[in-house]
């Protein structure tokens, strides 16, 4: 980035706010450039391919089963945007949601006794799901910024350590809920608001949060400037540890308001839950069009990024034009041509 | 990393036998001249069915340790087939076992270290996944495969008069996972009115046999029986079927009999779950007991022997439930 076209004015007497957006500025200015709308024509494309093979895609209830099952994806691609364009990673968030929903379920299941309510005991739940999620993304935190230790290999072992312990929990079975409790949660996932499933306005709503919090507040200009460059945020007197801290603390929240959308659906934690979400969400979160090196990145890219994912295997579902045994090269190609569709310029 | 907490817990768990077992005995006592050291060596628990092999491997060496006393079990799970071959050494050169039960992950990839042990003079029991080259074992106990396939399609062919619609869910794709898809659909290729819509892999995972169910039901207007060919994609099929309200499934049909799915055929408690077909993990149960008892008499086993798998309905139910075991 030419650092000539900083404008002269900001070297004097700057505040942390105005040279930080200088930072995140200084670069020619965005005009038309098509290939921001990669990942919208993949998914119309993919939408044409899906209807013109089986009519039953284009279905409302299709179309709402895709939406739903993308919302626990989704809402941890939002997460996860932060933390990459800040310059980090989390590999552990499918371990953490798997260990938060089997927490979850002991703990309802052990509150049942005692409080009389199952839809209080619900509540309690889901409480405890969102402090649990956040704790763990602190604790990430911690140990990246306070402890030093690369965030690859931080949640690379945690990714461990997650899994392992619900595996024990569950004694390498599944944990279930609680017949009395189910009943009083399905609607968190089976339930309707106008037509349209809960999982999908929570899904909505973090996605519009997610948007104004990384454009129009400080913090989401913090976590831009320290993606594209950490020690000028620094000697712009953005404290660095703090704002990572908090980016790896918001997707653990995150990872807690999928589980807590997660856990109804089949009522039962095992150790294949979440296996391989990290991998889908930083794939959305790249298709969607965020820069692997951080710095700066966009939201509804990442939604768009999420869905597509779930409507390439929805289409290998509703067909059997393709060998079963090639869904995952099918979605691979796929991946792979949204992403050039989307490619920076040189 | 699973096994680092597995293998604690075993190991706090087994130091707690042991001493127990010391003192029981007086000490000593175990070490007669002819004790057998049977080492075990399984996938370590990462869903429901291998959750239950671990437990009754456990369960064996619980019960057969009791009963004989110059009998020495130890348990290793692996996550892994090269984890898995460097536990085999570490049995056979520092535990110094002389019979091992052995659960392969991979055929190919552990038939030479298994070999190695026998050549040690390990006599070797291979379960469930026969070696490529069937030399290094002494005797091969498996579930059967076909039966798995075979009985849910005799099952449905005979209930709906051979005419029905049926969709189906696969495991991973794997030899196991062919052979019983093949059993499913060689029968039903003789009733030309028994339709099976369409098989996709479900990786034997609720959630994925729930999304796969979804878009079936999305797909096809007229279904009679799902075969969702495992008792864990089954409970996923459920769900969906139940949120999809549909009206037109008569049955789902399981598979391998876990103690829910028992359960809920013994009480009649769901109108779409009528029968099952049993594959139970209590074959590593029946291996490690086979072994051991005919080790310590100085026997040998029969070269191959096939645990069979028989069809569970309302009646029979009760043989097959273990309200203990995990799954």
């Amino acid at each position: 980035m030419p650092s000539g076209q900083m404008p002269a004015g900001q070297t004097s007497a700057p505040t942390p706010a105005t040279e930080v957006r200088a930072v995140s500025t200084a670069k020619p200015a965005r005009r038309f450039d098509p290939h921001r709308f990669g990942p919208v024509v993949g998914l119309i494309l993919l939408l044409v391919i899906g209807t013109a093979l089986n009519p039953d895609f284009a279905t409302w209830g299709n179309l709402m089963n895709v939406l739903t099952r993308t919302a626990f994806i989704g809402i941890i691609s939002i997460g996860m945007c932060f933390v990459i364009i800040s310059g980090g990673i989390d590999l552990s968030v499918g371990s953490m949601a798997a260990l938060i929903a089997g927490s979850m379920i002991l703990v309802m299941n052990a509150l049942a006794a005692s409080v009389g309510s199952p839809v209080a005991v619900v509540a309690l739940g889901v409480l405890f799901a969102l402090l649990l999620g956040g704790g763990f993304g602190l604790a990430h935190g911690y140990l990246i910024t306070r402890g030093r230790i690369e965030p690859f290999i931080v949640t690379l072992g945690t990714l461990g350590i997650f899994r392992a312990v619900l595996t024990w929990l569950a004694d390498g079975g599944a944990i279930t809920l609680d017949n009395d409790l189910s009943d009083a949660y399905g609607p968190v996932y089976y339930g309707n608001l106008l037509g349209i499933p809960i999982p999908v306005w929570v899904f909505l709503a973090v996605s519009v949060a997610g948007a104004v919090l990384l454009n129009r507040t400080a913090f989401g200009r913090y976590v831009q400037a320290i993606g594209s460059n950490e020690q000028v945020a620094r000697f712009a007197a953005v404290d660095v540890d703090r704002v990572k801290l908090l980016t790896y603390g918001l997707l653990g929240v995150c990872v807690g308001i999928a589980t807590v959308l997660y856990v109804p659906r089949l009522g039962s934690a095992s150790p294949t839950t979440g296996l391989l979400w990290e991998l889908e969400a930083i794939a959305a979160v790249i298709v969607g069009g965020t820069s692997f090196k951080g710095g700066e990145g966009r939201i509804a890219g990442t939604v768009i990024g999420a869905v597509l994912l779930s409507v390439i295997s929805n289409i290998l579902n509703l067909t059997s034009i393709i060998s079963v045994y090639l869904n995952a090269a099918v979605q691979g190609c796929v991946i792979i041509a949204v992403a050039f569709l989307q490619r920076r310029r040189p | 990393m699973s096994e680092v907490a597995r293998y604690t817990r075993r190991v706090v768990l087994g130091a707690g036998l042991a001493m127990a077992a010391t003192v029981a005995l007086g000490g000593g006592f175990a070490l007669a001249a002819d004790t057998v050291k049977l080492g075990v060596s399984i996938p370590a628990a990462t869903h429901g069915f291998t959750g239950g092999i671990v437990w009754w491997a456990n369960q064996a060496k619980a019960e057969l340790e009791k009963a004989h006393p110059n009998l020495k079990i130890t348990v290793k799970t692996a996550s892994g087939a090269p984890e898995q071959a460097n536990q085999l050494q570490d049995l056979v050169t520092v535990t110094g076992i002389n019979s091992l039960v052995i659960f392969p992950f991979e055929s190919a990839a552990l038939t030479q270290p298994v070999m190695q042990a026998k050549k040690k003079g390990v006599y070797v029991t291979v379960v469930d996944r026969g070696l490529t080259d069937t030399s290094a074992q002494d005797a091969y106990i498996a579930g059967d495969n076909t039966a798995f396939g075979r009985i849910p399609a005799e099952y449905i062919a005979k209930k709906y008069n051979g005419k029905a619609n049926i969709v189906a869910l696969r495991g991973i794709p794997t030899t196991l996972d062919n052979e019983r898809w093949e059993a499913f659909t060689g029968v039903l290729k003789q009733y030309p009115d028994i339709k099976i819509l369409d098989g996709k892999y479900a990786n034997w995972n609720r959630d994925d046999a729930f999304k796969v169910t979804q878009d079936f039901l999305t797909r096809f207007k007229d279904i009679d029986v799902i075969w969702a060919a495992d008792d864990d994609m089954a409970f996923g099929v459920l769900k969906a079927i139940e949120q999809a309200k549909r009206t037109d499934i008569k049955e789902v049909f399981g598979g391998a009999g876990s103690k829910t799915m028992v359960k809920t055929i013994m009480d009649g408690s769901n109108p779409l779950i009528h029968a099952d077909v049993s594959y139970s993990p209590k074959f590593i149960y029946d291996a490690i007991k086979m072994t051991a008892e005919a080790r310590l008499k100085g026997d040998k086993l029969p070269a191959t022997y096939i645990i069979p798998s028989s069809l569970i309905t309302k009646e029979n139910a009760k043989e097959f439930y273990f309200p203990d075991s995990p799954y």
